[in-house]
């Protein structure tokens, strides 16, 4: 169990069943009263962010929480396949577990997935992936230097804003943390 | 010194100690003004004051036990009983296990008393004081609030804590005071956040049972002669018509020395001398302790404690 001396940023704690991270702390103590720590914590399954204080020495649960790396394989149905290439174990993710990660799935990508009690919740993609250009206005060759945008659709379905001279077909490197266009890979 | 870290302070940590320098003189400029007398009080101490929620550093000494005072004020108020009748102490006071963006192991309390007087006559020297020190650093009288500025003209706003309770969090304080943890869990999260956010308030009245060393309300014995200052949602000090009946005085210390021993924290004695004082006689006094840490931080726009110390405890 974890103190409440052991709050800080990004703790994994487990509420009523759900994991949990801190993402805000502040001690607080009325000068004739207990102390408490007021914290700001995402629920790490909804995404819901919710507002809990503990009183000095209250008992905090750990969140069981491990990582695994695990390949991409397919999509069966409306869920993404993933599986572990040392031991060929499988699992399932949904769409709603993925979220924005849905996007950068391409074929054979390695992940992290996320697991809370021995059960899958999400993934963390790489920083970078690479994903094709499959829909957007002819591109100005000679335009490398303005900083006006164009939307593009990627072979995932991820739509982002990209520079003027980039084609239908050309390969971009997407940051997988912001969602957008970072540079345009030769393939 | 680890490694990483450089004595070279940045420009406007430098600017902050300036202005708590100015803002200390501008203080004792207020109270020499007024014919407060400045004192020194040991901070080692026999007894280092029994609240329940106060834990004391313990310091070796032969002969028994002594501790760094949690507030300097048992001997302030025998000051009062030698004769003295206006007197200011800024001084470190010390409590255990306070780390925080507004709190720090040691701080710098302002602590005043005056004799013949009660909680009313203490919260207008405050709001003066706050004003007079607003003044003297920005030429005005706003602080730059979380919700825009803040008015520190006296007269502050005054609420009682049944008010309060009543208004933010909707129940009655006598209800909810058998449970303390609650009082203090609604005090956090509903009340505090929304006192001084236009202008400081005092909050009045508070439950008889919710102060060992006040007195009780001359009109009313439900409710202590106790107020605490807000500004901004931040607790910047605690006052009381100071309680100076002996025999009372003794009940609340031993109740409050059993709930300790009881709960299995650490029991300090009672401090003989300033019980023969209240016997020898206090006149009626009121008091005032008040972070002076804190002010700073508000009166630069600061919300972190750190920025206007040379050194937190945990930088040195």
């Amino acid at each position: 169990m974890y103190e409440t001396s052991d709050i800080k940023k990004n703790l994994k704690i487990q509420i009523d069943g759900a994991p949990y991270a801190v993402v805000e702390f502040q001690f607080v103590k009325p000068g004739k009263g207990g102390a408490f720590t007021r914290t700001k914590l995402k629920n790490m399954i909804s995404g819901a962010v919710l507002e809990r204080t503990f009183r000095s020495g209250e008992k905090l649960e750990p969140a069981d929480m491990s990582e695994r790396q695990m390949q991409y394989l397919y999509m069966e149905g409306d869920n993404a396949v993933f599986m572990d290439t040392s031991d060929y174990e499988q699992i399932q993710l949904t769409q709603e577990q993925l979220g924005d990660n849905r996007f950068y799935l391409v074929d054979g990508l390695m992940v992290d997935v996320l697991f809370f009690n021995d059960k899958p919740i999400g993934v963390t993609p790489p920083n970078f992936v690479e994903l094709e250009v499959v829909e957007t206005e002819p591109g100005f060759k000679g335009d490398t230097s303005s900083n006006t945008t164009k939307p593009a659709k990627l072979s995932t379905g991820l739509e982002v804003q990209v520079p003027l001279f980039i084609d239908q077909g050309e390969w971009l490197k997407i940051d997988t943390r912001t969602g957008s266009y970072s540079e345009r890979v030769k393939k | 010194m680890r490694r990483g870290e450089r004595h070279r302070l940045g420009r406007t940590r430098i600017e902050n100690l300036e202005r708590r320098h100015r803002a200390l003189q501008a203080l004792r400029h207020f109270f020499d003004d007024r014919g407060f007398v400045e004192v020194e009080t040991p901070a080692i101490v026999p007894s280092p004051g029994l609240d329940y929620h106060l834990e004391a550093f313990e310091v070796g000494h032969t002969g028994g036990p002594r501790y760094l005072h949690t507030s300097p004020e048992y001997q302030m108020k025998r000051l009062l009983a030698g004769g003295f009748e206006r007197i200011y102490q800024i001084c470190k006071a010390f409590r255990r296990d306070e780390q925080g963006t507004f709190h720090n192991p040691e701080f710098t309390m302002l602590e005043w008393y005056r004799t013949h007087a009660g909680a009313c006559e203490v919260m207008q020297d405050t709001e003066e004081l706050i004003a007079s020190i607003v003044r003297r650093l920005s030429g005005g009288t706003t602080l730059v609030g979380t919700d825009g500025p803040i008015d520190v003209a006296p007269p502050f706003a005054r609420m009682t804590v049944a008010q309060a309770f009543a208004r933010y969090a909707d129940v009655d304080v006598f209800e909810v005071l058998p449970d303390e943890e609650r009082f203090f869990r609604l005090l956090i999260e509903r009340i505090e956040p929304n006192l001084g956010r236009e202008q400081p308030v005092f909050l009045t009245h508070y439950p008889a049972s919710m102060a060992s060393l006040a007195r009780l309300t001359p009109e009313d014995p439900r409710f202590a002669d106790r107020f605490e200052t807000y500004v901004d949602g931040i607790e910047l000090s605690n006052g009381f018509g100071e309680l100076v009946d002996p025999a009372e005085q003794r009940i609340r210390l031993e109740r409050d020395q059993a709930r300790r021993r009881t709960d299995g924290r650490a029991v300090y004695p009672i401090d003989e001398r300033f019980m023969a004082a209240l016997e020898e006689g206090v006149p009626p006094s009121g008091g005032n302790a008040l972070g002076v840490d804190r002010l700073v931080m508000l009166l630069i726009g600061s919300r972190d404690i750190a920025d206007v110390m040379t050194f937190t405890t945990e930088e040195v």
